[in-house]
């Protein structure tokens, strides 16, 4: 069973590969990139069901021993993302059949969606913080390649401030490296967590804290350090910005919640905790009111992915188990909702030939279904309920409640009615009035209709796929918050993985 | 009752896809969905009334408290009855009505959802539960309000219902999550006697605040009241139901329901009272300059929702009957006169009560159940209305304090609603008629039937009280009061004060309609200044959100790259330096360096490498300088005995200099474009960052550095690794891994250049 965790990375690294030497073949790549994302998916639910029923497992690469070599881990926590990953890496290579167009398919798209899906699982699956930096690399270098893939010039201005900011993260990232290791000698998580409490000087370590939160702050675009989001998300194919939109922020995310709760202990580092409360309530609002100022449809969805943001950090900044509990469950709606507002975009331009809301109208009337397709994760995201997003809000403001921070919990409330606000603006313009352009109505979803009826499918069927999981989530939650609370419970308990990984002893 | 509302929903959702198919009379199917309802609750009356309950619960997330758990009692009988009977009168109404409009068909799917979820509301034992159906009733009523869409000031307006009531239930969703805490169960039959409990705890005046906050913009309390005017944008038989007849009740409801749990304090009483009798006078006179036949009933709702509000804040016996008396009054009535303004408006085509006048020629059933109506509204003998009327007055005249001006209030309150069924109920049909935009002709028998069905039960439950409604009536007092109860309900109370103060209401609002075209040349009444009206307060609130939110994402994000950079950086040096300043504190050994003369003459040549770097205005300086700081950082690697590193480090800075040369003959001419005070700033900035550098590498050198690892390595590298080379080992054996993942980057760098020239050359792909 151990073996099965290299496969994550291994398949699509595998996929990409063989993808690359038939590189004339676009058929291949589609269906290989479909059954990669299905293998995965497969991967991950038995890595789930077997962290499940026995406990965390572990790889040494290479079979040398922990700290010596790299260590693979997969707890529950790593299992949701792998899972989550894996249901959007499917979804995005179905979407991608309906949407890319041929000439980015020979542009390599797809062997390098399935790097980039390697990089986001390699992230999850480490146990290693130098080998953490290595699948951030591949994610970085991967997503922007993906970023100016059609070479457009707003591509290459949105990418350069992506890449350059990005690489602060790194720089950022290598300077609280080099601290950790000079102080504690070892960058393997498991033996880093037994190491640090016994560690003399033990105050410096908050200066790596800090650094470790800044660098992957960047990454999860909190603010105030999002700037590469909004600058970058809007520009690329929709269906990259779907993924991305799903799936990079939430790196970043996981490895503040792997590094504050296994590594680190807010304990250790208390200050970090009134840091991490200040920037989840700042990371809300301004997220949220600038999405609300947004007319392109894209960038008002790029931030809302920071807005939501907040709300992951605020859990993570409460530490209580059902916080934590709640940030997981925040992350795997967010996840669903977040990318499949994104392909609903992607089919509105289709339909309506603009990403503008001032120029987009009277699609409920003609695409009913559409809309109520729509509203499923746009409401979810406001948190109304049955939806998964309300189960979510729910348990952030329950422990944030218990935790008595008022202000932050009216931080969170308030923004989530700015939340219904920006999403029924998009329904109101969208959907709801009457098309503002009707003169050429013979212009208008030409680009749609002019599609094959396998492509309309491989464009809507993710977004049905993607809303079912939002209902279901919703009203089926129990197992979800069994399984959050079940991984926040081995979160908190630093003990339990280091044991796993290096059998208890430093 | 879970399969009840499962079964609504389903109902709901396959409603469109029937009424594509019997377009014709979906009126006569959907009106069995209600009916069925409304006769299964009536089953249950009897053993109800008997003063049994029925609780019901399943679990649905058990690990957080939230059970499918209902619970029919008296109090949430009554709910349901009207729910389901008003339904059925308005479901039937609907298959006529809604003909003429696009996409009837949603219209079943919203309003069914709406009145499945309004059941679940008040059937619901669990607070979460409830909460959930609460806000399914916010946004079933938002897309309602909305239904045409194709207008701005209905999607405004249903916009506007939405964020007030959504607003509402956050407030009420953070007031149940401490209700919850307190109790430490969300089922409110398990909290029932835990009222000490609840009000001794410290939480308690924020959940009196919270909850009620829920309540009050629901119900559209003041100052919250301005989004029901504006919600009748929506077609009628929403209006009728949903606001007037239901969902505008579920905020009552909920004080109702929780009142015995939470209430009976001064701040639970005098807050509830207060709010409930400004909101009853106050829009009162606001319908005083409306013309139009909804919005006047709308203000006389508004007005009514007021006085069921602070009926439950006096909240003594005789109030809680009236408080019943009076929900189920205004529901009939109310619901009849929505219908027949919508008759009204469907077969003359204008609700302008100036345009109209002498249709009871023409709809002589309209006129007949909207008189009926209207004598009940006004509180006219032997209507449900005139025992509601009385009953109301006299549970005031029992009041210790306030009792004078609250009646005076009340009576003034209900003259103006009594000026409002002069205008909306009679005057449409008396007179000589008038010219209207379609020639008037009676409605069809689905119109007709369910208003002048609540019509002539408005009356005959006034003729026979003790049949329709006391036994149920002692039941829903007991739930709300628990005390043990004794007085009864009579028509006729004979001659006394209150029976006065129902003839001084009558005339008063004789002399109103008769006054009112006088007082509405008085600007004063057309238009009050916009500091008093919560409206505007809205307005603004909304208008100043979006321009902040405007200036603070051009502040935010501005565009350029350097400011993102020069954040990023502080924001990452200032807490940063912070932690290293009291680690500082706790630390403080700096080592003794001793500094030998090529780490000297090294770092002399970095520095003035980087100063000509940044100060030469000429590239090619710039990059020969740069070369110069790379292999100098080189030679440290070499004297720290890492000659493979310093190998490295020399070809890449080799590389990267003979790259620099080709580029630069493509570049435009250098500019200087900032200014010196940027640099400056810059300068700083970047100072500070090294500074920070130098001393956590000062400090972090400080350490004994675990040498386990370098030990390992150095000793497993021949044996295990079979390689002499300890670094190659490292790289390709120990650390395979790391390696793999940045050959992988390299390769898809190289794939990214290639899809890059192939999109700027314009060629076709090549293997």
């Amino acid at each position: 069973m151990n073996r099965l965790i290299i496969l994550p990375v291994l398949v699509p690294l595998t996929t990409a590969l063989i993808m690359l030497l038939l590189p004339r073949r676009i058929a291949v790549h589609r269906l290989l990139g479909v059954l990669s994302t299905l293998l995965l998916s497969v991967v991950s639910v038995i890595l789930l069901n077997s962290v499940l029923s026995g406990g965390i497992l572990s790889l040494q690469a290479g079979g040398w021993a922990a700290p010596f070599g790299i260590t693979m881990v997969v707890d529950t926590f790593s299992c949701i993302m792998l899972a989550m990953a894996s249901l959007i890496g499917l979804t995005t290579a179905i979407y991608s059949i309906g949407s890319v167009d041929e000439k980015q398919e020979h542009n390599f798209y797809h062997p390098l969606i399935q790097l980039l899906l390697m990089g986001i699982n390699g992230a999850f699956l480490t146990g290693d913080i130098f080998n953490l930096y290595v699948w951030f690399e591949v994610m970085l270098i991967s997503s922007f390649v993906l970023l100016v893939l059609e070479g457009k010039p707003e591509q290459f201005e949105g990418a350069i401030k992506y890449v350059t900011l990005n690489l602060l993260s790194s720089a950022i990232f290598l300077a609280a490296v080099g601290i950790l290791y000079g102080m504690a000698g070892t960058l393997n998580m498991a033996d880093l967590a037994m190491r640090l409490p016994m560690l003399e000087h033990r105050e410096l370590l908050s200066v790596a804290a800090v650094l470790f939160l800044i660098t992957f702050g960047i990454k999860a675009a909190v603010f105030p350090l999002f700037f590469w989001l909004p600058a970058s998300y809007h520009t690329p194919h929709v269906a990259v910005s779907a993924i991305f939109a799903g799936l990079l922020t939430k790196v970043g995310v996981y490895a503040i919640i792997r590094f504050f709760t296994t590594i680190f202990t807010l304990e250790s580092t208390p200050f970090i905790h009134h840091i991490l409360l200040w920037v989840s309530a700042f990371t809300m609002v301004t997220g949220v009111l600038g999405a609300v100022a947004q007319y392109d449809l894209r960038k008002l969805l790029s931030f809302h992915i920071i807005s939501q943001i907040g709300y992951m950090i605020f859990a993570i900044a409460i530490q209580s188990p059902l916080a934590i509990a709640g940030g997981l469950l925040f992350i795997v709606h967010n996840i669903a909702a977040k990318t499949n507002l994104f392909y609903l975009s992607g089919i509105i331009r289709l339909l309506s030939g603009s990403w503008n809301l001032r120029q987009i109208g009277g699609l409920y009337a003609t695409y009913p279904l559409l809309g109520l397709l729509f509203l499923v994760p746009a409401l979810a995201l406001a948190g109304i309920p049955p939806l998964s997003g309300f189960w979510a809000k729910l348990t952030v403001i329950q422990a944030g409640l218990e935790a008595q921070q008022w202000l932050a919990v009216s931080v969170a409330l308030m923004v989530s009615i700015l939340t219904l606000y920006s999403m029924i603006k998009i329904w109101n313009e969208a959907f709801l009035k009457d098309n503002p352009l009707s003169g050429d109505e013979g212009q208008r979803g030409r680009e749609y209709h002019g599609l094959s009826a396998g492509k309309k499918t491989a464009l809507i069927a993710p977004a049905i796929i993607l809303a079912m999981f939002t209902i279901v989530s919703g009203l089926w939650f129990e197992p979800f918050f069994i399984l959050a609370k079940g991984a926040s419970l081995e979160l908190l308990d630093a003990g339990i993985y280091s044991k796993a990984v290096t059998g208890g002893i430093p | 009752m879970l399969g009840l509302i499962a079964t609504g929903f389903l109902a709901s959702a396959i409603a469109p896809v029937l009424y594509k198919r019997y377009r014709e009379n979906f009126g006569w199917i959907a009106v069995l969905f209600p009916l069925y309802m409304f006769f299964g609750f009536l089953s249950r009356y009897p053993e109800i009334a008997a003063g049994n309950s029925v609780r019901e619960s399943l679990p649905w997330v058990p690990s957080l408290g939230i059970n499918f758990s209902f619970l029919l009692d008296g109090l949430s009988l009554t709910f349901a009855l009207i729910i389901s009977l008003v339904g059925a009168a308005v479901f039937l109404f609907a298959g006529a009505y809604m003909k003429g409009y696009r996409d009837a068909g949603r219209f079943y799917l919203y309003i069914g959802v709406f009145m499945t979820s309004m059941l679940g509301l008040v059937l619901a034992d669990n607070m979460l539960l409830l909460f959930v159906f609460w806000e399914l009733t916010s946004f079933s009523s938002y897309l309602l309000i909305g239904f045409n869409h194709h207008k701005e000031s209905s999607r405004k307006s249903a916009l506007q219902a939405l964020l007030v009531t959504g607003g509402g239930g956050l407030a009420l969703l953070a007031g149940i999550l401490l209700l919850g805490s307190v109790t430490g169960t969300y089922e409110i039959s398990s909290f029932y006697d835990m009222n000490r409990i609840i009000t001794s705890s410290a939480l308690y005046p924020a959940i009196v605040v919270l909850l009620l906050l829920g309540a009050f913009t629901k119900s559209a309390q003041f100052p919250f009241h301005f989004w029901l005017p504006n919600a009748m944008e929506a077609p009628t038989p929403v209006s009728a139901y949903l606001h007037s007849a239901t969902m505008v009740k579920a905020g009552i409801y909920l004080i109702a329901r929780l009142n015995h749990e939470i209430g009976g304090t001064p701040l639970w009483q005098d807050t509830v009272l207060i709010t409930g009798a400004v909101t009853m006078l106050f829009t009162a006179t606001l319908a005083f300059r409306q013309t139009d036949l909804k919005k006047l009933l709308a203000y006389s709702t508004l007005s009514v929702l007021g006085t069921l509000v602070m009926l439950l804040g006096i909240g003594s016996e005789l109030a809680i009957k009236a408080f019943f008396i009076y929900l189920i009054a205004h529901s009939l009535y109310k619901g009849t006169l929505f219908l027949v303004a919508g008759t009204i408006d469907h077969e003359t085509g204008t609700r302008d009560v100036g345009k109209l006048a002498g249709l009871r020629k023409a709809m002589p059933v309209t006129a007949a159940a909207a008189a009926l109506a209207s004598f009940s509204m006004m509180g006219v003998i032997p209507l449900i209305g005139f025992i509601g009327k009385e009953t109301v007055y006299k549970a005031i005249l029992e009041l210790d304090r306030w009792g004078l001006p609250l009646i005076g209030a009340a009576v003034l309150a209900n003259a103006c609603v009594v000026m409002v069924t002069l205008l909306v109920g009679f005057r449409p049909f008396l007179g000589k008629a008038k010219e209207t935009p379609r020639q008037a002709h009676e409605a069809p028998l689905k119109m007709l039937l369910g208003p002048s069905l609540l019509a002539v039960l408005g009356l005959l439950i006034g003729l026979f009280p003790d049949f329709f409604i006391s036994a149920m009536l002692e039941q829903s007092a007991r739930n709300i009061l628990s005390e043990e109860l004794s007085l009864k309900i009579v028509l006729w109370h004979g001659f006394n004060l209150v029976l006065i103060l129902s003839f001084v209401t009558l005339l008063l609002g004789g002399l109103f309609y008769a006054l009112r075209p006088v007082v509405l040349r008085y600007s004063f009444f057309s238009s009050l200044p916009a500091l008093f009206k919560p409206s505007s307060w809205y307005e603004s609130a909304l208008k100043g959100m979006l321009s902040f939110a405007k200036l603070q994402t051009l502040i935010l994000q501005n565009g350029y790259l350097r400011n993102y950079t020069i954040v990023i950086v502080l924001a990452a040096l200032i807490p940063a330096s912070f932690a290293l300043y009291r680690a500082a504190e706790e630390v403080s050994i700096i080592p003794d360096y001793s500094i030998t003369f090529y780490e000297a003459a090294l770092g002399l040549i970095i520095i003035i490498s980087t100063g000509l770097l940044i100060t030469s205005t000429s590239r090619l300086k710039s990059i020969v300088s740069l070369g110069v700081m790379g292999f100098s950082i080189g030679i440290i690697f070499v004297i720290y005995g890492a000659p493979d590193v310093a190998l490295t480090t020399f070809a890449i800075e080799t590389l990267n200099v003979i790259l620099f040369v080709l580029v630069l003959q493509k570049l435009p001419k250098f500019l200087k474009l900032s200014r010196s005070s940027n640099r400056i700033r810059d300068a700083v900035i970047a100072s500070g960052i090294g500074v920070f550098m130098t001393l956590v590498v000062l400090f972090a050198t400080s350490f004994n550095i675990s040498t386990e690892l370098k030990e390992y390595f150095a000793a497993a590298s021949l044996p295990e690794g079979k390689g002499l080379n300890v670094v190659n080992v490292i790289l390709v054996d120990f650390r395979a891994l790391d390696t793999l993942g940045e050959i992988t980057v390299l390769t898809i760098a190289a794939i990214g250049v290639l899809a890059m020239l192939k999109t700027a050359t314009g060629r076709k792909a090549q293997p």
